[in-house]
């Protein structure tokens, strides 16, 4: 059997910044030609983060064609929730993107707030923000562990599930459970922060800038990481803005969009944390993004811890807040507020409004419809993996197929969020 | 800018376009005529640095600010509406037409971002032009918008099922797509 010779196929250099390519912009038809294989890449594959399905053309072990196919795991997340009232909403946010949990909960209960107008005691504020920063870290610690096991570095994941794991730890402290809490609720927080908490977050500040210097050591100056993630998937600041990227995919680039500056939203105009962007917009660069978001992490965790100032934790109005607990066994009105709320809900004025938050994936936002009743018309949600799941086709193409792995790897797309 | 600023730069740039424009409870919102979307979108993006396409999203209004008395699984959709037996029932304005599909967009880079809402109303059956070719990101949002709500995007370059089965039947979150008791759609149900 003779063996016909061909050229290989060419593959780009590195740091050739990604191009749109003509036609639809997340798909990328493969030329035609013989020799060339359709290989179905996904949707169950330990490195699709979930059920990404991949349709890739390859020449030999170059990729030349990709359609990305998501939506297998859409639960219609967005048609329940114009089936519960406001209320019976919060818990289901949590559950789109279930690595940063909490920040698609401030989107919602933040859009909902916004139209009704309630304020948001200073205290409450103050919470919210940290645990949107513990989830921060929560969300890029999975991000480095699972990379790590996809570049074949098992011990990283077991190092980093580790903190994440005190960071779930602290949440069950507060909110009672580990994720999926329903902690912000309309006008506040569900409760004030137990004793003993304040201490155990201290003890998790001062030990985790540590760890994140020794997860640094172990990726980021270990040549063959640097080999893998250099020059991979680059993309310059105007593509991504265009395909609107957000969040470490978009400051990777250099571009310093961070909704916690420049749409601030809690207490963030009160803190002091720097935004960290990188240069060169290749997977390098976003792997080394998130793990110094994760120092701006824990300084904003710090702070929050020390500048707390103390006071309610929920607002007062009690259209929209569930009565304390105690008082159902004392008062009247309080029993029949309780409830209305439970069971119908309140009224929201009709209006739309957009409420967007920084994710630890990007710009997270809810777009909220409400026709006066007391369930919401419509709710959409921004979700950044949906968006910048776009650009694997032009990140991957002309390249090997173990280069589209740190593509998909980098980008960090948690499908539930992607597909909701 | 303001709304009316703004409505008033876009009518300039692009004559006969903008039919109203309000202050909005977040951003600024334009309401534009859908011949003419791409080019104020064209010119927002170019003129008012309007890079950054947040999302596109597609809301029904079935039934919308309808006195509906009566039950899950109506003509009309389902019953959204009861009137509560507490707080002001507040009657919202009736919409043109049966679809809005909003854009939402900012600028990002130096500066403020500015966030702008670009809405647009249709009827069932009637297209609205792709804004693929302005903004590529759209390219997504666009067939989930067809996809689970069935607006028709004139002009995409590859405007197929995203999220639900390819040979899904109907629209789900349409407000008349039947809730509870439909049949099994799988190809391997037969």
């Amino acid at each position: 059997m003779s063996t016909v010779e061909r050229p290989p196929a060419p593959v780009e250099p590195l740091f050739t910044p990604a191009k749109i390519p003509p036609g639809a912009p997340s798909k990328i038809d493969p030329p035609a030609g013989e020799d060339l294989i359709t290989v179905n890449f996904g949707p169950n594959h330990p490195s699709t983060h979930g059920v990404l399905r991949l349709i890739v053309t390859l020449d030999g072990e170059v990729v030349v064609g990709l359609d990305a196919d998501i939506g297998y795991v859409h639960t219609g997340f967005e048609k329940n929730f114009e089936q519960k009232t406001y209320w019976k909403g919060i818990p289901y946010a949590p559950r789109m993107d279930y690595v940063a949990f909490f920040a698609n909960e401030l989107a919602y209960v933040g859009a909902v707030e916004k139209l009704i107008g309630i304020e948001v005691p200073e205290r409450a504020q103050w919470i919210r923000t940290l645990f949107a920063e513990l989830n921060r870290l929560h969300s890029h610690l999975v991000y480095l562990g699972t990379s790590g096991v996809e570049m074949g570095a098992m011990s990283v994941f077991f190092y980093c599930l580790r903190e994440r794991d005190y960071v779930l730890d602290l949440f069950e402290m507060a909110t009672g459970v580990r994720m999926h809490d329903r902690y912000p609720q309309f006008g506040g927080v569900a409760e004030d922060l137990p004793k003993g908490f304040y201490a155990e977050c201290r003890k998790f500040c001062r030990m985790m800038p540590r760890r994140i210097d020794e997860y640094l050591d172990l990726l980021a100056g270990n040549p063959v990481w640097e080999s893998r993630y250099r020059g991979i998937g680059t993309i310059s600041p105007e593509t991504a803005i265009a395909m609107g990227l957000s969040g470490p995919n978009l400051r990777a680039t250099g571009v310093p969009y961070d909704l916690r500056r420049t749409d601030p939203y809690s207490v963030y105009p009160q803190l002091d944390f720097d935004v960290v962007v990188g240069e060169r917009g290749d997977a390098y660069d976003r792997f080394l993004c998130r793990a110094k978001e994760m120092y701006e992490s824990v300084r904003i965790i710090e702070q929050c811890l020390d500048k707390m100032p103390s006071g309610p934790v929920m607002a007062t109005d009690r259209k929209y807040v569930l009565p304390p607990r105690a008082e159902l066994h004392t008062s009247m009105e309080s029993l029949i507020h309780h409830f209305k709320l439970v069971t119908e809900g309140f009224r929201v004025p009709p209006g739309q409004v957009y409420f967007p938050v920084e994710s630890a994936r990007g710009e997270f936002g809810c777009y909220l419809v409400s026709d006066g009743g007391t369930q919401p018309w419509r709710v959409h949600f921004r979700a950044p993996s949906f968006v910048s799941l776009q650009v694997t086709a032009m990140m991957s193409v002309n390249r090997y197929v173990g280069d589209m792995i740190v593509v998909v790897g980098s980008l960090d797309g948690v499908m539930g969020e992607a597909d909701r | 800018m303001t709304a009316a600023q703004l409505a008033t730069a876009v009518r300039s740039a692009v004559p006969g376009s903008v039919v109203g424009h309000e202050k909005g409870l977040d951003m600024p919102t334009l309401t534009v005529k859908p011949e003419k979307l791409v080019d104020v979108c064209t010119y927002l993006r170019d003129e008012q640095g309007k890079n950054f396409l947040s999302a596109v999203s597609a809301v029904d209004h079935l039934g919308y600010g309808d006195e509906v008395a009566g039950y899950f699984g109506t003509e009309r959709g389902r019953d959204i509406n009861s009137t509560g037996s507490w707080g002001a029932p507040i009657t919202p304005e009736p919409p043109p037409k049966r679809f809005a599909i909003r854009y939402h967009m900012a600028h990002v880079g130096d500066g403020p971002t500015d966030r702008l809402r670009l809405q647009v109303w249709v009827d069932d059956g009637e297209e609205v032009p792709s804004v693929v070719s302005v903004w590529p990101t759209a390219d997504w949002h666009e067939r989930e918008q067809y996809d689970l709500m069935g607006i028709v995007f004139a002009g995409h370059p590859n405007l197929r099922r995203l999220i639900m089965p390819h040979d899904w039947d109907g629209h789900p979150l349409r407000k008349d797509y039947p809730i509870g008791g439909e049949p099994v759609q799988f190809t391997d149900a037969e």
